[in-house]
């Protein structure tokens, strides 16, 4: 299969109720270039301009864009825009990736030098702040575990376990969600599904990473995604069931549930595309693998990687502290187009 | 040879005695200290005792000051007798705590840089990349001179051989070098010769040299500017805090004093946003910044860790030092020294397995019963536990626990502790053993490192056991160490004169805390007066029905209901107990401008008014004592305070809120029509504080005409309202001075009407009296108004940096 073509546009917008006087903001919005994943081009624009700009890379690889805004501002707009192009997955036979119980050996310590890419892998199996290691979590992973599996195997059989198990439902958590509740309740959105996916491997001792991305979902490419934004001036957010599925807001607390609401990518296909989560998995020798515990598939050529990290926490899309603004509503609005191969 | 010394108790075989030799005689560098106190007798060492207690309660040493009627304090333990250390042991000691600071040092250089010891199996990356203190985000960052590590700590055990052990190192923000001083200060007030005559090396140096270390940072030309950052004042080593800030004349912050612009961090003082270089933090590591560690951190400063990736700020210790804190290293630091500086370890740390290697969990399980099993990292929820105590059961849970994930637990040989002489209280006064750890301190220099020379040595609660623990209730001990007296004596090097905090230094939210405490005390005092006077008149019908309406109108009593029971009403919103409530709020907030007897004074008050409150004591009795204590408080603001803007914004509290007060009072009375019968000029005069000011110039009974003239225009009695103006002006006129702006002219309208009205006309019979005292009372209203509005106008100006509104958001 050849190499796909995308046109990624994410947008963020806050809406104040008052002023903020002051706001710093860490985005990791630029696509990050891997095996298969290339950036063609990508930008990212801001209302208001900021004061202050500048970019870095973090310690996993992630392009960091941060900013100030140090002007009176009841809006924030942050659009996103990137081509990216991607590769096909190889072909691989996933019997043929090292048994887990050589993995997890291997990436314990044994006073021995290592070469990189495991000790790229050792960043990836200890606890995160989203993903605490439990005992429960192992139990849960168990039945995946048969001896002399491959950890490609143990993978693809918790992703369809953890699918089969758990009810999508967005609203049903928050980012903060505790993962045993997450556990316990059987529902969750993209986020829980990949940090517990996460938890279960690190907590039998394998490692894996959290990718945040986009998801392209099968059906008709849509038009430029510009929906009727129906904009209401009044905070009534409970009453926002009006069918407009790129509209999402929220206000106050609540904000932080809204980017989570937005990945019900489940058969059949919904007209719109949204932000997304999945795992990377540590399966040598065939390097790390994809997977998408939301959707029972792997990560391959409808999957767009924003940046990776130990979990949520290192690559939220937007984070920031703000000094002023009152409640406030935010609506996320992501459309991936497929398009012509530039070249 | 055995001493025959009443004081002394018999050596133990199992333990290194720190005063006596195996054979039961005093070591030679603790008989000068042993001499001088058996001389002394009973009475000298009680004297000692006794006087200690006083010093610590009067200095105010605490573990958590947060000032509560129910009083929480925890007052600090300190036993008069020092810990003596000898020279040459001191020398072996030193060095070795030099060399393992800058392993540590080096360590973290490599964790958060090529992690090359990870790579080649040195150290494993188990114990960094899982511990919660390790922050990616800091990963890359290199500070000034590769220096993490600017203050260590390490806490030492001397098992029974006379050897020194490291316990535990604190690399985050090691606390305690504060209590060492202040355990200095006072025993060397206790036992002053003797300081000298030992040789006693003075602790001072070391912390000159710590804000010698601080201040080198400043990288613009511009004086620098180094603060103190603490949690606040509900931490347990606030005191500690303060106490330090004081002592390095540093200003002591929060995280909402400071703000990061542009990847510069400032200080929002009274005049503005000031450059801030460095940061001794006592805040832990993942609340410094909530853009990029803990999002939910209201303690930290958005975009620390930003201003330190660009290099313009420093922090002390570095931002993920705190991943050295785990016992798990210790087993590693020797090898880790072989390869970082090609040296061994000097200092041995106690013996610990850590887990996570096939082997050593082996002998962990194979020997519990002669070992302690802790957790690898400070968020587990584990608390350690010695096999010897467990039973059948719980030795096979914690097997099947280490197994399931064995590198979260280390497994440590038990120490056997030492033990020093401590005073036994009591009908005989004797020395008793107390089991001892010593903590002691280093800090960086463009040199290496160097060592206090001293320490804070912590002891058991009861007799001699094997855990000292501060929150179990030991106590503490001076550390000295003593010179070589062959040595050539050196001259401690003269101090260089101590920069003392320049005034725009200080941060706006200190000070709006400080212009509160000055309103709040104004105001608790006003309203004392104001019951006192009025349960006083409660026999006189007429008079009690007025005087009432006015404590109801300033909602200090109930319009019905017992007044008794209304002067302790806890649930009344501007109610006594509530405004003291206020008062202590504020003056928790600004802990670190108020000397130990202000500060007491203050939690003393309100623990008294709320004893009297318990039992309904006699109202006038708990308020006269109330009044005394407040009346205190405005000595110990103009007698024990620093004269700065601080200060200056304090006395405008007081001097606005007593305007308003007297001012709206007086107005409201000379409203009521009718002219004011006698005893309620009597009454008016008590409230304002004047009676007997008025006695002594009148010798009359009250007439309205002076007792308003007194209460309103007297320039030069210190409760009228034209002193209050007069005062404002020039505490005005002084701020505009040192912050180089425009003085504000407040309140010169109404004053000037209130003059141009003045008193005449006020007694006079029917309708023309009461118009004069109607356009009186409506001049008193505008004061009153004005100074409210004045108040606003301050707090636009100075304090209008203080956020109060900061949050974080998450997509």
């Amino acid at each position: 299969m050849s190499a796909v073509h995308y046109a990624v546009r994410h947008e963020t917008l806050y809406r104040y109720r008052r002023d903020v006087v002051h706001a710093h903001q860490q985005l990791h919005l630029t696509p990050r270039n891997s095996e298969r994943q290339h950036c063609v081009l990508h930008r990212i624009d801001i209302t208001p301009q900021p004061a202050v700009s500048a970019e870095y890379v973090d310690a996993f690889g992630n392009w960091v864009t941060r900013v100030e805004l140090d002007r009176p501002h009841n809006r924030l707009q942050v659009v996103a825009e990137m081509d990216v192009r991607l590769d096909a997955l190889p072909d691989w036979d996933f019997e043929q990736a090292e048994s887990w119980e050589r993995v997890r050996e291997q990436l314990c310590y044994n006073a021995q030098g290592r070469d990189p890419e495991w000790l790229e892998a050792m960043r990836f199996r200890g606890e995160s702040p989203y993903v605490r290691i439990k005992g429960l979590l192992g139990e849960y992973a168990r039945d995946c575990l048969r001896p002399g599996a491959s950890v490609a195997t143990v993978c693809t059989a918790l992703m369809a376990k953890i699918r089969h198990d758990f009810t999508y439902a967005p609203g049903s958590t928050e980012i903060a969600t505790p993962l045993l509740q997450v556990l316990a309740n059987r529902t969750g959105v993209c986020q829980d599904f990949s940090h517990l996916m996460i938890a279960c491997l690190r907590s039998v001792g394998l490692s894996a990473r959290y990718v945040s991305g986009y998801l392209r979902t099968h059906g008709p490419a849509p038009a430029a995604a510009t929906a009727a934004d129906k904009d209401r001036d009044d905070d009534d957010d409970d009453a926002d069931d009006d069918d407009d599925d790129d509209d999402q807001e929220r206000s106050g607390d609540t904000a932080a549930a809204a980017a989570t609401d937005r990945d019900g990518i489940v058969p059949p296909l919904r007209g719109a595309d949204a932000s997304h989560a999945w795992v990377a998995a540590f399966a040598p020798p065939f390097g790390w693998i994809g997977f998408d515990p939301t959707n029972n598939v792997l990560a391959g050529q409808d999957h767009v990687a924003l940046a990776w990290g130990r979990d949520f926490g290192d690559v939220s899309p937007l984070r920031g502290v703000i000094l002023g603004g009152g409640s406030h509503r935010l609506r996320v609005r992501v459309a991936v187009r497929r398009i012509q191969d530039p070249a | 040879m055995a001493e025959t010394n009443p004081f002394l108790y018999p050596g133990s075989a199992q333990r290194y005695d720190e005063l006596l030799e195996r054979d039961g005689s005093i070591r030679a560098h603790w008989r000068p200290l042993i001499e001088h106190l058996s001389s002394g007798g009973a009475e000298t060492v009680r004297r000692c005792v006794d006087m200690t207690r006083r010093l610590i309660i009067e200095n105010g040493v605490t573990y958590n000051v947060y000032a509560d009627p129910q009083g929480r304090d925890r007052p600090w333990q300190l036993d008069p007798l020092p810990l003596l250390i000898d020279h040459r042991e001191w020398r072996d000691l030193e060095a070795g705590i030099r060399q393992r600071a800058q392993v540590l040092n080096a360590l973290l250089v490599d964790l958060y840089g090529p992690q090359k010891l990870i790579a080649e199996g040195v150290v494993p990356a188990e114990l960094a990349f899982g511990h919660p203190n390790f922050l990616w985000a800091a990963h890359g960052i290199r500070p000034p001179g590769d220096t993490w590590l600017h203050l260590y700590a390490a806490d030492l055990a001397r098992a029974p051989d006379g050897r020194w052990w490291v316990l535990n190192d604190r690399t985050q923000t090691p606390s305690g070098p504060g209590y060492a001083l202040e355990n200095r200060a006072i025993i060397g007030r206790v036992l002053p010769g003797l300081v000298n005559q030992l040789g006693t090396r003075p602790l001072s140096g070391f912390f000159h040299t710590l804000r010698q270390s601080l201040t080198r940072m400043a990288d613009d030309g511009s004086p620098p500017l180094v603060v103190v950052l603490t949690p606040g004042p509900f931490n347990e080593t606030y005191f500690e805090h303060a106490y330090l800030a004081r002592q390095l004349g540093l200003p002591l912050v929060l995280g909402q004093d400071l703000t990061v612009r542009d990847d510069s961090v400032f200080l929002k003082t009274l005049s503005g946003l000031r450059r801030v270089h460095a940061i001794l933090r006592r805040l832990d590591d993942d609340f410094c910044d909530p853009l990029e560690l803990r999002a939910g951190s209201a303690l930290g400063v958005p975009g620390l860790l930003g201003a330190v990736r660009a290099k313009r700020v420093v922090i002390a210790n570095a931002l993920g030092s705190g991943v050295l804190e785990s016992a798990a290293w210790l087993g590693f630091l020797p090898g880790a020294a072989r390869v970082l500086l090609g040296e061994s370890l000097r200092l041995p740390s106690v013996a610990t397995w850590w887990c996570g290697e096939k082997p050593a969990l082996e002998y962990a399980i194979a020997h519990l019963d002669r070992l302690v099993v802790k957790p690898t990292f400070p968020n587990q929820k584990f608390e350690p536990r010695f096999g010897r105590d467990l039973g059948e059961e719980d030795i096979a849970a914690l097997i099947v626990r280490l197994r399931s994930r064995p590198y979260a637990y280390v497994a440590q040989e038990r120490v056997s502790l030492s033990q020093a002489p401590t005073w036994r209280a009591g009908a005989n006064v004797r020395l008793a053993p107390r089991t001892l750890t010593m903590r002691v301190y280093a800090v960086a220099t463009p040199g290496g490192y160097e060592v206090m020379p001293g320490g804070l040595a912590r002891i058991a609660a009861e007799g001699v056991v094997d855990i000292v623990s501060s929150q179990r209730g030991g106590g503490s001990k001076d550390v000295w160490v003593l010179t070589d007296p062959a040595a050539p004596q050196v001259k401690p090097a003269a101090a260089a004169p101590q920069r003392y905090l320049r005034h725009d230094d200080l941060p706006s939210q200190l000070v709006e805390n400080l212009y509160w405490l000055g309103r709040y005390s104004e105001r608790c005092e006003d309203k004392v007066r104001l019951l006192r006077a009025t349960l006083a008149m409660r026999t006189n019908a007429a008079i009690w029905r007025n005087a009432r309406a006015q404590c109801v109108r300033y909602g200090v009593l109930t319009a019905d209901g017992d007044p008794v029971e209304g002067v302790y009403d806890d649930t009344l919103e501007f109610g006594l107990t509530s405004d003291l409530g206020r008062l202590g709020w504020c003056a928790t907030q600004s802990r670190s401008r108020l000397s130990a007897e202000h500060w007491r004074s203050i939690s003393v008050m309100q623990r008294h008014f709320h004893e009297a409150g318990a039992t309904l004591a006699d109202p006038l009795d708990s308020l006269d004592r109330l009044l005394v204590s407040l009346t205190a408080l405005s000595g110990f603001a103009l007698d024990d305070m620093t004269q700065d803007d601080g200060w200056r914004l304090l006395m405008l509290g007081r001097r606005l809120e007593r305007i308003q007060f007297l001012a709206g009072l007086i107005a409201a009375r000379l409203d009521a029509g009718e002219p004011l019968p006698q005893g309620e000029l009597e009454w008016l005069l008590d409230v304002g504080g004047l009676s007997i000011t008025y006695r002594t110039r009148y010798v009359a009974t009250p007439q309205l005409a002076p007792v308003l003239q007194l209460l309103i225009f007297e320039p030069s009695s210190p409760r009228a309202l034209a002193f209050q103006w007069r005062v404002l002006r020039e505490t005005l006129a002084a701020l505009a001075e040192s912050l180089s702006t425009l003085a504000d002219e407040p309140l010169e309208d109404p004053m000037a009407k209130l003059a141009a009205i003045g008193t005449a006309g006020v007694e006079d019979e029917g309708q023309p009296g009461a118009e004069r005292r109607a356009l009186l009372s409506a001049a008193l209203m505008a004061l009153a108004a004005a100074a409210g509005r004045h108040s606003d106008r301050l707090a636009l100006r100075h304090f209008s940096l203080v956020d109060v509104d900061l949050h974080a958001v998450v997509t």
